[in-house]
């Protein structure tokens, strides 16, 4: 396995007339938790899904894994995690039942599958949940449910796009201590998120406006260069210049 | 394989936890069934006729007794001139009037040939247009049974007209063929459009594409569980269809079974199509409503017999699916047809099915990219 997890090369997306991504270059260390930030429209959503196989790229080049994009994307799939902002369980099934279902996606059976589940539920502290369905769980349950049902085949890479999003602040907090614990089993974490405290928390973050990446570097290196006492700070004069609207 | 094993069992609890869809699913073929079968009937019983006897002799009588005495009909009235006439249709009741000329009975044994005018509402001309042909039946009978007799002499020439393979223009023979068709339609392509763009809208769908699954296999996955319910739907109603309204089959099931899974299957692709074009829920309901739903009653021939339909619609008809299913399923069942007499239709089946499934199947992997 190459040390980068993640490396692209003035990779572009265009829809139309549109450039949603502009020409990012950036790599990504294994184990490294890699904050993507930029408001809303500026282009993570659609770098992400270029990175994830959901989209192909316009031009440029882009290693998972060190597997290409445009060759690769059946490797890459095998070696990546996904949660999405939607969380995107079954919530017409029980968190013991989505948990086989997705385990079963990919690849896991039988005992395995089984050892996993129970596993799962207890590291959650999902027992008392686990024949109630996932409609009647809370948030911030659901939240945690998802993010550890993306990592259930001990992937290379987990991909949280906006992972806390409409959760309150204390358990954004415990979703970040589960993510660390992610990131010290070797896992590389590649984050979205609009929270610029949740930014702090990151070995390194890169901004985006306007589909281009404006700024990359660890939060603290950051704050000097730009002068600032926060990542906000930083995001709020980058953000000044950008052209695109809320969207 | 395996992971799909676990998507087919997914789907199945899915379906089964629901219940608003399980009463779609179970609950709409028996109801259909039983409305077309009881409501929308062509047959007519006890219509009431009047009778304007100018004669009053043997046959007559006969004549009007066998009238009354079959079951279509009911004697209201006898009527004394031809002024009352309007006067009976107008108070709605009477449907038919019989008319019998003067020395009815003295004309047919004598020359061979007397005149019955029989006069029908024909503000509904469906109805006239069966009372008509009813009576036609019973007087062309009774005539038949005179000649055996001997009692008239000569005899003119005479229309035998004969219904063959639903003698007795039973409206049910014909709708249950249609009815499979819609509830066909309404399972595997409603149901299955919906499904999916239901996981589109949660999320679910773009987990599924970004893990190691091929879309082919969560395709597969989803409509397989729907599959298995429409066979399951088509039995309901074939048994239904057999026990309450005595609806005859007299081709071979397998061939039967065959064809309503090649029409299953173009139903499934036009679902999976539809799915991967919406995604919300309710575009994809409206959209089967009325680009599959309404097409399959009307244009299809369930209903109107596609012959009556100006030239473009039947055009359009043509390329309906449910209209050549309709064909291939009315021969089998009621005339026991064989495949060497419905090759062509079954062809036409198998390519609009190859072309909906290839279609969909390109528009979902599409949408990958």
């Amino acid at each position: 396995m190459s040390e980068l997890a993640i490396q692209t090369e003035q990779l572009t997306r265009t829809f139309g007339d549109f450039t949603a991504v502009d020409r990012i270059t950036f790599d990504v260390k294994q184990g490294e938790i890699f904050g993507f930030l930029g408001a809303n429209g500026a282009g993570k959503t659609t770098a992400m899904k270029m990175l994830t196989g959901l989209l192909t790229p316009s031009s440029g080049t882009a290693k998972v894994s060190g597997m290409d994009v445009y060759k690769e994307a059946e490797g890459i799939k095998r070696n990546i995690g996904y949660m999405s902002q939607k969380f995107s369980l079954y919530d017409d099934l029980t968190p013991e039942e989505n948990i086989e279902f997705y385990g079963g996606v990919y690849g896991l059976r039988g005992q395995e599958l089984k050892q996993k589940t129970e596993e799962l539920i207890r590291s959650v502290g999902l027992e008392k949940f686990r024949k109630k369905l996932v409609r009647s769980l809370p948030l911030g349950w659901k939240q945690k449910l998802a993010f550890s049902i993306s990592i259930i085949h001990n992937p290379g890479i987990v991909f949280l796009d906006e992972p806390t999003g409409g959760v309150d602040p204390v358990t954004r907090r415990q979703f970040w201590e589960r993510i660390y614990e992610v990131s010290n089993q070797g896992i590389t974490v590649f984050v979205t998120t609009h929270y610029m405290d949740e930014a702090e928390y990151c070995d390194r973050v890169s901004i985006m406006v306007d589909g281009r990446i404006d700024a990359m570097d660890s939060p603290d290196e950051l704050k000097r260069t730009f002068n600032a006492s926060s990542i906000e700070e930083v995001f709020i004069q980058l953000a000044r210049s950008a052209e695109r609207g809320e969207g | 394989m395996n992971s799909f094993k676990g998507f087919v069992t997914k789907e199945f609890k899915q379906i089964f936890r629901d219940k608003r869809t399980l009463v779609v699913l179970f609950g709409m073929p028996v109801i259909m069934l039983i409305l077309f079968g009881f409501a929308l009937r062509n047959e007519i019983n006890n219509a009431q006729i009047a009778v304007l006897d100018l004669s009053k002799d043997a046959v007559t009588r006969d004549l009007t007794q066998k009238l009354a005495s079959s079951e279509a009909f009911q004697l209201n009235t006898y009527l004394h001139n031809y002024d009352e006439v309007e006067e009976v249709f107008k108070s709605g009741v009477v449907k038919e009037i019989v008319v019998f000329e003067k020395k009815f009975a003295q004309r047919l044994t004598r020359e061979g040939i007397a005149n019955v005018q029989v006069i029908t509402d024909a503000t509904d001309p469906n109805l006239a247009n069966i009372v008509q042909s009813y009576t036609g039946a019973i007087i062309r009978d009774y005539t038949q049974e005179l000649n055996y007799q001997g009692k008239v002499l000569e005899q003119g020439i005479q229309p035998v007209i004969k219904m063959m393979y639903n003698p007795e223009l039973k409206s049910v023979n014909l709708f249950v063929p249609g009815l499979i068709a819609v509830i066909l339609m309404l399972v595997s392509a409603l149901m299955t459009s919906i499904s999916i763009t239901r996981e589109k809208e949660m999320g679910n769908m773009e987990i599924l594409l970004v893990s190691p699954l091929k879309p082919i296999h969560i395709i597969i996955g989803k409509v397989l569980p729907y599959l298995v319910l429409s066979v399951i739907n088509v039995i309901t109603i074939l048994v239904l269809a057999h026990y309450i309204f005595e609806v005859p089959f007299k081709g071979s099931y397998a061939l039967f079974f065959g064809e309503a899974i090649l029409f299953i299957l173009t139903a499934l692709a036009l679902g999976v199509f539809i799915s991967s074009v919406t995604n919300n829920q309710q575009t994809a309901m409206m959209i089967s409503l009325a680009g599959l739903l309404l097409p399959t009653v009307l244009l299809s021939g369930f209903i109107f017999p596609v012959e009556s339909m100006p030239a473009p619609l039947q055009m359009v008809s043509h390329a309906i699916p449910a209209k050549w299913f309709l064909i291939v399923v009315r021969s089998i069942m009621l005339k026991g047809s064989g495949i060497e007499f419905l090759w062509m239709e079954t062809l036409i089946l198998v390519g609009i099915a190859m072309f909906f499934m290839t279609l969909s199947l390109k528009k979902f992997n599409v949408r990958l990219q």
